[in-house]
C-alpha cells in the first residue's frame, strides 16, 4: 500500500510535465487552430537555453526559468510571423506538416552539434536533497516541479477563461473580423499567444533539465505522448489538458508498478478507448 | 532511411597498382564495408558516426588500398528496430554488394542481422551489440563478436561487486534482448559468487523517467541496484538514482554497461565511484592515446568508446584475413580470421574462438572523482585486470553448435 502512494505521487510529477506541455499545445490549438508539432523541439530548446546560460554565462536555474521561455518564445514568434502566418488560410494539415518538418530539422541540428548522450545539468542547490514522507523519499526538486507547474497551469487557465484579455482572445478565435472591428489588433494577439504557448514548452524544458539529461532527443518522444494527452482531453480545452495531463501521469505511474512493460503504451490505449466513445475528447465543449 | 554513401576511392593510386595484381576472388573487385548503427537515437554517441570513422581509420592503417584493393563504405541508421535493420542488411547483401556488416549496437537488431548474414554467407563483425547469445545458441560460422558481451560484463562487474559484500541485487532491466541477456548472465554470476537476486523490473527501451522503477528498487531493500541497460537509459537512471537518494539510503548502484560517453554525459560529479567493466580505455598506452587523438579529430572531440575500438580492430583483422586469403567469400574469411592470431594497437594480441568470440583481457575500472581527473575524458582508473582466458564465457558453456 505504501509503495502505491509513492507511485501515485511519482505519476503526479510526470503528469505535471504532461500538463504544462499539453497546456501550451492546447492554448495554441484552441486559439490559433495550429497543431504545433515543434512543441517537443521547443521544450528541448528551453532545456538547452538553460544549459547555455549556466555553462557559457554562469547564469543559474532561477534566471533560466525566466529567460529561456522568453528566448524560445521569441524564436516561436519568429516562426509564426515568417512561416505559419502564411498558412492560416489553408487546412490545419499544412501547419502540422510545416511544424513537423521544422521539429525534425531543429532536432537534427542539435543532435549533430551536441550528440545523443545529453549534457549534465545539476539540480539548483536550494532544491537539492529530499525528505522522507514515510512511504517514500521525495526529492525536493520533484515537489517543486508539481507546485511550479500547478501555479503556471492554473494561472494560464485563469487568464484565458476568467479575465478580459482572455475573453478577447476567445472572441478573436470565434470571429476575428468582428473583434478586429472593435479596434483590437487580432494578428498581434495571435502572434503573442503563439509565443506564450511556445514559452510554456520552454518553461517545461528548463524544469526538466535537472531531472533528465539536456538531450537533443528529449522532446521527440514526449511530444507524441503529449499529443495523445491533448487528444484525450479534447483539442483546445484548457482545463481539459491540465486535468488529463496530471491524470494520465498517474495512470502511467501505476502501469509502471503493475505492468511496467506496458508503461510506454498505456496512454495510447487510453487514447484509443476515448476516441471510440468520446471522439471529441473527455473535456471538449463540442459535441 | 538515412543512408549515407561514401566512396573513398583512392582511385588513381589503386588503379596504377591494380593493373598487375589479380584479385580474381574478390567479388566485383571491391571490398564493401557496411556500417549499420544507431545514427539518431540513444546509442549514437557510443557507436554511430564514430563507428564509421573507426572503420575508415582501420582501412587507412591496414594500407590495403596501397596494395591494390578497392574499399567502399556504406552506412545506415537501423533506428533500433530489428525490422528496419533486417531490411537494410538484406538490401546491402542482395543488391548493394556489401561484403561485411560491422558494429550494430542493439542486440535485437544484431541477432536479426546475424541470421541474415549466415543465410547469405557474408561476414558480420559485431562490436556494439552485447548479447552473449551471438556466440552462444545463435552462433554462426559468419559472425565474429569482438568487443564485449553480457557474460563478460556480468562476470566482471557482477562478480566483483558480489564478492566485495554487495550480495543482494535488484535489477532495472531494459525490456529487449540485450537487457534480458544481461540480467540472466548477471544473475548467474551473482548466484555463483554467493549472492541473491531479490527482484527485477523491466523498463521499456528509451525510458525518460526511471523514478517509478527506482522506488521499486528502493522498496526491495536490495544492497545493489543493478542497471541492466545502456546508453541514455543508463545515464537517466544513474542521474535519477542520485536524486532519489538511492546511494545515501545505503544501496549501491551497479552500472552493468556504462560507456565512456555515458560518463562524459553524466559528468564526474554524478558518475564518480561507479565500477564498470571495459575492454578498452583510450588512456592505456601510447598507441591507444595516439588512436584516441586521431579519432577525436574526426568525431567531434568524442574519445573512442570500446565499441569504436572494436570496430577499428575487427575491420583491421578482417582485412588481414581477406588479404591472406585473396578472397572475400564470407564463410572462408571468418574461418581464416579464427585461424590467424589477432594483433592490433588497441586490444593487443588475441585470438578468435571457434564460436566467434574474440578473446582479450577485460578491465574493472572505477570512475574518478572530479578532483582526480586532470583533463577532459580522463575518467577511469583501473582497479583490476581480468585475464583473457577468464574474461569471457568458457567455450563449452555457451551451447554453440560450432563447438565440437
Amino acid at each position: 500500500m505504501q509503495a502505491l502512494f509513492g507511485q501515485l505521487l511519482i505519476g503526479l510529477i510526470n503528469g505535471a510535465f504532461y500538463a504544462t506541455l499539453s497546456l501550451g499545445l492546447a492554448v495554441i490549438f484552441g486559439l490559433l487552430n495550429i497543431i504545433n508539432f515543434t512543441h517537443g523541439a521547443q521544450y528541448m530548446m528551453g532545456a538547452f537555453v538553460a544549459w547555455f546560460l549556466l555553462t557559457k554565462a554562469g547564469i543559474g536555474y532561477w534566471w533560466a526559468l525566466l529567460i529561456a521561455p522568453i528566448v524560445v518564445g521569441a524564436l516561436g514568434i519568429l516562426i509564426e510571423r515568417l512561416m505559419l502566418a502564411r498558412l492560416y488560410k489553408l487546412d490545419h494539415l499544412y501547419g502540422l506538416l510545416l511544424t513537423f518538418g521544422l521539429a525534425l530539422i531543429i532536432q537534427g541540428l542539435f543532435r549533430n552539434e551536441f550528440g545523443s548522450s545529453g549534457l549534465p545539468y545539476q539540480i539548483p542547490s536550494q532544491l537539492a536533497g529530499g525528505m522522507n514522507l514515510g512511504f517514500m523519499f521525495l526529492p525536493i526538486y520533484r515537489a517543486w516541479v508539481i507546485v511550479a507547474s500547478l501555479i503556471v497551469c492554473l494561472s494560464t487557465w485563469y487568464v484565458i477563461e476568467r479575465t478580459k484579455l482572455g475573453s478577447y482572445l476567445r472572441a478573436a478565435t470565434e470571429n476575428p473580423a468582428l473583434v478586429q472591428a472593435f479596434g483590437i489588433n487580432v494578428p498581434r494577439m495571435i502572434t503573442l499567444t503563439f509565443g506564450f504557448g511556445v514559452a510554456l514548452a520552454a518553461f517545461a524544458g528548463v524544469m526538466a533539465a535537472p531531472i533528465y539529461q539536456v538531450n537533443p532527443l528529449m522532446g521527440a518522444d514526449i511530444i507524441i505522448v503529449v499529443f495523445a494527452v491533448v487528444v484525450i482531453g479534447g483539442m483546445g480545452s484548457i482545463m481539459g489538458s491540465i486535468l488529463t495531463g496530471f491524470g494520465l501521469g498517474v495512470v502511467e505511474g501505476l502501469t509502471k508498478y503493475f505492468y511496467p512493460e506496458a508503461s510506454n503504451t498505456v496512454i495510447f490505449v487510453v487514447m484509443v478507448i476515448v476516441l471510440m466513445f468520446r471522439p471529441a475528447g473527455l473535456f471538449s465543449k463540442e459535441h | 532511411m538515412n543512408v549515407l554513401k561514401h566512396n573513398l576511392l583512392a582511385l588513381a593510386i589503386a588503379g596504377t597498382f591494380a593493373a598487375g595484381v589479380a584479385h580474381a576472388q574478390i567479388s566485383d573487385n571491391i571490398i564493401k564495408i557496411g556500417v549499420l548503427s544507431d545514427m539518431s537515437s540513444l546509442y549514437t554517441d557510443l557507436a554511430g558516426a564514430g563507428s564509421v570513422a573507426a572503420a575508415k581509420l582501420a582501412v587507412e592503417d591496414s594500407g590495403i588500398e596501397k596494395r591494390g584493393f578497392k574499399i567502399e563504405y556504406v552506412s545506415a541508421d537501423h533506428q533500433n528496430k530489428p525490422d528496419v535493420g533486417s531490411a537494410i542488411a538484406r538490401q546491402w547483401f542482395d543488391t548493394d554488394k556489401v561484403d561485411v556488416i560491422v558494429d550494430v549496437p542493439n542486440s535485437g537488431v544484431a541477432l536479426a542481422v546475424n541470421q541474415i548474414t549466415k543465410d547469405k554467407g557474408k561476414v558480420f563483425l559485431v562490436s556494439g551489440a552485447a548479447s552473449s547469445d551471438l556466440t552462444g545458441k545463435a552462433c554462426t560460422p559468419n559472425t565474429v563478436h569482438w568487443t564485449y558481451d553480457t557474460w563478460m560484463l556480468a562476470n566482471g562487474t557482477g562478480t566483483a561487486i558480489t564478492k566485495s559484500g554487495g550480495d543482494t541485487w535488484f535489477f532495472i532491466t531494459a525490456d529487449y534482448a540485450f537487457g534480458a541477456a544481461l540480467e540472466r548472465d548477471t544473475t548467474a554470476a551473482v548466484q555463483k559468487a554467493g549472492g541473491k537476486v531479490l527482484g527485477a523490473v523491466k523498463a521499456p527501451l528509451n525510458t525518460q523517467d526511471f523514478s517509478s522503477f527506482l522506488l521499486q528498487a528502493q522498496a526491495s531493500k536490495a544492497k545493489i541496484v543493478g542497471l541492466a541497460n545502456a546508453g541514455g537509459d543508463t545515464t537517466n537512471s544513474i542521474k535519477q538514482a542520485a536524486e532519489f537518494g538511492i546511494v545515501k539510503g545505503g544501496q549501491n548502484l551497479a552500472g552493468l554497461l556504462v560507456f565512456l560517453t555515458d560518463v562524459h554525459s553524466l559528468g564526474l560529479q554524478t558518475a564518480q565511484g561507479l565500477i564498470v567493466t571495459n575492454t578498452f580505455y583510450w588512456d592505456t598506452n601510447d598507441q591507444t592515446r595516439a588512436f584516441a587523438k586521431r579519432f577525436a579529430a574526426v568525431d567531434k572531440g568524442i574519445h573512442p568508446t570500446m565499441v569504436h575500438a572494436g570496430v577499428y580492430a575487427s575491420v583491421l583483422h578482417y582485412l588481414k584475413a581477406v588479404e591472406a586469403l585473396k578472397s572475400d567469400d564470407g564463410t572462408k574469411v571468418v574461418a581464416k580470421m579464427k585461424e590467424m592470431p589477432t594483433d592490433d594497437p588497441l586490444f593487443g594480441k588475441g585470438t578468435i574462438r571457434a564460436d566467434g568470440r574474440k578473446i582479450h583481457p577485460a578491465y574493472l575500472v572505477e570512475v574518478k572523482k572530479p578532483s582526480e581527473s586532470k583533463a577532459p575524458w580522463d575518467y577511469y582508473k583501473v582497479r583490476s585486470t581480468i585475464p583473457a582466458d577468464q574474461a569471457f564465457r568458457p567455450l563449452a558453456e555457451g551451447g554453440c553448435s560450432l563447438v565440437k
